[in-house]
């Protein structure tokens, strides 16, 4: 699902042309009711012309189907994206077969037959037949058919690791599953049904701005509607009965440039373009809804780890006690971790090179006895025996507690320039390793969470959106405070809980705010359904993902942000199309009024009434005139297809700031740009002797 | 344009800034139930004893609206009973008879929406008797019903996840009690000392000093006159209303009654930003407000003043009087057209065409620029939720004003406000267009009968009642379409406002942070009057150029009808 089609695609805009004729079946128009008066205009055009042949008409009502041509093509490209996606889907669903278990005997059924709760089988070369949970055995699971990412991942039962998504394949092992997914509603059915926006809902802004259009053009209406009357008055009182050119087409004109067309025909476009940007970073939302939320996230609830530092702590510095140089604990440290495969063993042996040049010894060092972590004793290390006149070596490193009750069981002491050393690694966040020789504590080695690169940054372009972030993590608040402090974020919650997250986020939402979180744990889930947007991880638990409303498909917990930038890209092109078009209709007004009432109380012989002043652009002709801008209010569409699909530029920066520049640009840039495409079209109409 | 007439637009305005903070806090104490007045606080006391009322008890916004519906019903049906019996009730020293059911219909509709659209003249008319419990009581009760209405719809927005609006009875009987009677009291005062009529003795025949016998009408005049102008209302105690020298005899009275249009609604812009906790607030909707009323007056000033080829005259003189002059005329008719007041100082039929056009624009803006007392503030407060609504969604966010999200409810309400007081402008001067019984009132022929006939629905729709007075409007076919659509502009506003305040009321309030659309800015105010703008006036583009734009045009040429 990684990006595949580019907005010039070939295949993509031959389908979206042949679907923008299909489009204009009258059940697909009634749904976008704009759009629908001008299909009505250009159906009574069309009959008019037919009546009444002449070139004017002939272009009038071309140039009505055209916008409605327009519009449906800005949809169908947005959807054309998404269902060459489904298309794939959908291929890799049909022909799956699942060996079900009934009464201890497997059974070949069609994957489309099994409901929750059945349990199936499989094992390596077989597709996973529907969602569902480990609940047996371990196995290697490639993903790659909704993730796109070809490395295996481990399923098991139990644990955060158990959910399997239909439509993947087992690789190695065997496991039993659960179904959890009802036929037709597996996660790779509502993947399907997003990414083609079949089953789009209207999210709760775009209704809201739906009834604002309508309103506006039931406006339009009848301030066309009521023309007819004003000017039979003002006829009669110029005594130049039938000089008004009120006729079908004219009046169509006047009504399809002052209603909303240019938002009315990019809305559907600009919503089904924000789902497939989220697509494209491979989250998949369960609403169009939970997109919008997004864009209103007042507080983000952030784990820690993973998101905010890198997975694992880092050796960062050793501490030798008194008496001890810092390259002696150096040594001692990267030998007892030698055979240490945890991230933190690795990184010691590293800084132990990167500092003092301590090459990283042979593991299989003749002799060396390997002492592994275990939960009885608390440390790891290394044994050597005497040997060559060497005498005998015996390394721990473990936590502090732990390593003095080794050295006092030796009869060493722990020495006070170590108890010091511990306390304040812990007080700057960082966790203590303490290594000892024997009875004879050698010094501190630091460990310290780092802190992703850029964070800071993105966390300051989140504030000055108005977003606060929050960190949760586990650890005892000094040392959440401390990577707080470093990473910038507003707040923290430590030693937290699932049962905190929870209370946390009900109460941010009491104040009013909206909360986003990601989670991918069993424990998660009652937060991920109570967050305004729970972003649930892929690898996480079925649970998990189920209960959040967007599930990231890359397991990566800094997509949140992203995610919020998208939602709030997704509203700042709705509004500042809407604002755009809204604009637009004063130099339309200026076009076509004086086409319409240029003659009215002109003095006898002349055409020239007193109204010829408010043609302001000096069009050729009062044909040109309406002509120019109904072929202006057509292209207008085209040209801000691509900003639609796209998104309006996005800027991390506050809203007045925001504000300023949208309403520059959409508003005043709406106002004005008209006047000069009119006066273009009209321009080139004259040239090309069209009128 | 001279050195006088700039001094006293600087006092205007002065004076208005002035008061501004002084009346809104003193209306947010008494509309929060904190200021009282020491002896109509034992009135107030009284009233919700004898009336049974529990001031403290809360009204969801069905309740509130069924609270003003039958408050304004009965009031109409009292208005209307007491003009039609007026000739069997005492203080009717002129003996003057019932009025006809149309007439009393279409007057009562109006004095109960705060319209008072009046197609009588006062003195012909009525008896001082309808004048003072009919008319002059309901002067008070439109007023003080608009506050109420305001104050519901600021409660909505201010209160967080609350299921009621406050008390009907008691926002209605603390705004007349402590606001508009005592300011009103004061200013018949001082209106009397300047000459305005307060009597009940019959008219007095007097011989001028041309030997001539004339009739002078006299009566209650300097109380009603007071409510008249604080209250927004502007029906005219006398026919030529605030021209007419028993109404507004000097310069300093004239001063005082184009102040005192604008003194409570542009205070209740405090108000609110008072009660929402946030003076900016108010500050940004006073500033888009005097923006919008500064504009008109400066299109309406100069072009009154220029030369007019058709008739060969600068400064035009025509239909003012020579107490006033242009300035004063001009001034007095822009702030009663920005306000729902429509008291007027001069015919407006005899300005010059954009004058008459920046009147009518400042109706059709739907009377937001300062607007009707309480109609005012409400009206501009659901175009601040509806250009918070277009130009918010550019921020990114889900619209909010105050904190409290904007959707779709909202939005449906809101654009009845809009669409409906079109509907009716547009849709009533249509229909007077094409039938006898519309065009037959029109006393000038060309597009300044179209002009009259458009500036009367727009007067009534927007419950302004000022008129070109060219047009004959006692006729049974406008009396009857005045009353219907002065109660579908009045309720076509009210309506919706408690509805969406009933709405805003259950919400939550967002705090505000760095992504929250700033609503107290100048940004905001200069989107806000961009919204009234294009959304309030674009529809009535085309209508326009048919009148006053074309007879502006001719005019330049030198062409009259």
């Amino acid at each position: 699902m990684k990006p595949k089609t580019s907005l010039l695609d070939p295949a993509l805009l031959r389908q979206a042309a042949l679907d923008s004729f299909l489009k204009l079946d009258p059940r697909v128009q009634w749904k976008n009711p704009v759009m629908f008066v001008v299909y009505i205009g250009a159906i009574l055009t069309a009959l008019a012309t037919v009546r009444a042949f002449s070139g004017f008409n002939l272009q009038i009502t071309l140039w009505l189907w055209f916008t409605l041509l327009f519009a449906n093509f800005a949809e169908a490209m947005a959807e054309g994206r998404g269902k060459a996606q489904a298309a794939t889907l959908r291929g890799m669903r049909t022909k799956t077969h699942a060996r079900k278990l009934v009464g201890g005997r497997e059974e070949s059924v069609a994957a489309g037959e099994l409901a929750a709760g059945d349990t199936v089988v499989c094992e390596a070369g077989d597709i996973i037949p529907a969602d569902g949970e480990v609940i047996e055995g371990i196995a290697s699971v490639n993903e790659s058919a909704i993730t796109g990412e070809s490395a295996p991942v481990i399923r098991e039962s139990g644990g955060d690791r158990s959910a399997v998504t239909g439509g993947t394949q087992v690789i190695s092992d065997r496991v039993v599953i659960r179904i959890t997914s009802e036929p037709g509603n597996t996660f790779l059915d509502r993947m399907i049904s997003m990414v083609e926006g079949a089953q789009r809902q209207k999210t709760p802004n775009e209704i809201a701005l739906g009834i604002l259009l309508v309103s506006l053009t039931a406006l339009f209406i009848l301030a066309v509607a009521t023309l007819p009357a004003f000017t039979s008055y003002s006829e009669s009182a110029a005594g130049q009965s039938g000089v008004v050119n009120l006729s079908i087409p004219v009046l169509v004109s006047l009504l399809v440039c002052l209603i909303p067309t240019t938002i009315g025909g990019l809305l559907s476009a600009i919503g089904i373009s924000g789902i497939d940007r989220l697509v494209r970073r491979n989250v998949l939302a369960t609403s169009g809804r939970a997109v919008e939320a997004a864009g209103d996230i007042d507080v983000l609830l952030l784990d820690k780890t993973g998101t905010i530092t890198l997975g694992n702590r880092m050796a960062s510095d050793f501490i030798p006690v008194e008496g001890i140089t810092q390259a002696l604990l150096a040594d001692a440290a990267q030998l007892s971790s030698l055979a240490d495969e945890t991230p933190e063993g690795r990184s010691i042996v590293v800084l132990a090179k990167e500092k003092y040049g301590l090459r990283g010894r042979e593991v299989a060092e003749p002799h060396a006895v390997f002492v592994p972590f275990t939960a009885q004793s608390r440390m790891s290390g290394v044994d050597f025996p005497a040997r060559d006149g060497a005498p005998a070596r015996s390394i721990r490193k473990g936590a502090a507690q732990s390593v003095q009750d080794y050295v006092e069981s030796l009869g060493g002491c722990f020495p006070k320039s170590a108890a010091k050393a511990v306390e304040d690694i812990s007080h700057r966040g960082g966790t203590p390793l303490v290594v000892a020789e024997g009875a004879q504590v050698l010094g501190v080695i630091e460990l310290k969470d780092v802190v992703k690169g850029g964070i800071k940054e993105r966390f300051m372009h989140l504030r000055k959106m108005g977003i606060r972030t929050v960190m949760v993590t586990g650890d005892n608040p000094l040392t959440a405070a401390a990577i707080a402090a470093e990473a910038g974020v507003d707040d923290f919650m430590a030693q937290a809980t699932p049962e905190d997250k929870l209370r946390r986020i009900r109460q941010e939402q009491t104040e009013g705010r909206l909360v986003a979180m990601t989670g991918d744990g069993t424990n998660d889930a009652p937060a991920l359904a109570q967050a305004d947007v729970g972003v649930a991880m892929n690898t996480g638990t079925q649970a998990a993902r189920e209960a959040g409303n967007m599930v990231d498909l890359d397991s990566n917990p800094t997509k949140l942000i992203e995610i919020v930038e998208i939602g709030k890209q997704l509203l700042m092109t709705r509004g500042a199309l809407t604002t755009f078009s809204i604009a637009n209709d004063v130099a339309k007004y200026f076009a076509i009024l004086p086409a319409l009432f240029g003659s009215l109380y002109a003095v006898a012989g002349s055409t020239q009434g007193p109204l010829q002043a408010l043609n302001v652009m000096h069009l050729h002709s009062p044909e040109s005139a309406i002509l120019s801008a109904v072929i202006f209010n057509a292209l207008i569409i085209v040209a801000l297809i691509p900003l639609s699909l796209k998104g309006i530029a996005y800027r991390a920066v506050g809203a007045a700031q925001v504000l300023r520049r949208n309403v520059l640009i959409y508003g005043v840039g709406g106002l004005l740009a008209p006047f000069a495409g009119i006066k273009l079209v009209d321009l080139l109409l004259v040239a090309v002797h069209l009128v | 344009m001279n050195q006088r007439d700039l001094i006293q637009l600087a006092l205007f305005l002065g004076a208005l800034l002035a008061v501004t903070p002084l009346l809104g806090k003193w209306m947010a104490g008494v509309l929060s139930g904190e200021k009282t007045l020491p002896l109509l606080k034992w009135v107030e006391g009284l009233i919700y004893r004898v009336s049974g009322i529990d001031p403290q008890r809360e009204m969801s916004w069905q309740r509130y609206l069924g609270a003003v519906l039958a408050f304004n019903v009965l009031g109409i049906l009292l208005v209307l009973v007491a003009e039609m019996t007026q000739a069997w009730l005492p203080f009717n020293p002129q003996h003057l008879p019932n009025l006809p059911f149309p007439l009393a219909l279409g007057t009562a509709v109006s004095f109960v929406t705060n319209t008072n659209w009046q197609a009588y003249s006062g003195e012909q008319t009525m008896s001082y008797g309808t004048q003072m419990w009919a008319l002059c009581v309901q002067n008070f009760l439109s007023a003080a019903t608009g506050i109420a209405v305001a104050v519901a719809l600021i409660r909505g927005l201010t209160r967080r996840s609350s299921q009621t609006l406050g008390n009907f009875w008691a926002d209605v009987t603390r705004s007349t009690l402590y606001i508009l009677l005592p300011l009103s009291a004061i200013f018949a005062v001082v209106l009397a000392g300047q000459g305005v009529v307060q009597t009940l003795a019959p008219y007095a025949d007097v011989t001028t000093v041309e030997g001539a016998q004339q009739t002078l009408p006299l009566g209650p005049a300097a109380s009603q006159i007071a409510i008249k102008q604080l209250g927004t209302n502007g029906g005219g105690f006398f026919g030529q209303n605030s021209a007419h020298p028993f109404e507004n005899p000097t310069p300093l009275t004239n001063f005082l009654e184009i102040f005192a249009i604008f003194a409570i609604p542009a205070g209740l812009t405090y108000t609110f930003g008072l009660m929402s906790g946030n003076r900016r607030q108010g500050w940004a909707l006073f500033g888009a407000m005097l923006v919008l009323f500064v504009a008109g007056f400066a299109i309406a000033w100069p072009a009154e003043l220029a030369h007019n080829p058709a008739t060969g005259l600068t400064a035009s003189m025509e239909g003012k009087e020579a107490r006033f002059g242009v300035m004063n005329s001009v001034l007095f008719a822009t702030v009663t057209t920005d306000t729902s007041c429509g008291a007027v100082n001069a015919m407006h039929d005899s300005f010059s065409p954009i004058a008459g056009m920046v009147a009518m624009v400042n109706m059709m803006l739907g009377e937001v620029v300062f607007g009707g007392v309480g109609s005012g503030l409400y009206g501009i407060l659901i175009f601040a939720i509806l250009t918070v609504f277009i130009a918010g969604l550019m921020v990114g966010r889900t619209p909010e004003y105050l904190g409290k999200k904007i959707e779709a409810r909202e939005i449906t309400w809101s654009v009845v406000t809009v669409l409906v007081p079109a509907v009716a402008i547009l849709g009533a001067t249509a229909v007077a267009c094409v039938t006898k019984a519309g065009v037959s009132s029109v006393a000038n022929p060309g597009p300044h009968g179209f002009s009259e006939i458009l500036y009367a629905f727009t007067s009534m729709v927007a419950n302004n009642g000022s008129a070109f007075a060219g047009l004959n409007a006692n006729t049974d076919f406008y009396n009857y379409l005045s009353a219907l659509v002065i109660a579908v502009g009045r309720f076509a506003g009210i309506i919706p406002v408690l509805a969406i305040a009933g709405s805003l009321g259950a919400k939550k309030i967002a705090p505000p942070s760095a992504g929250t659309f700033p609503t107290d800015s100048p940004t905001f105010a200069v989107l806000l009057i961009g919204v009234i703008l294009i959304v309030g006036a674009l529809t009535f583009f085309p209508a326009l150029s048919l009148g006053p734009v074309v007879e502006h045009l001719l005019a330049q040429a030198g062409r009259t009808f």
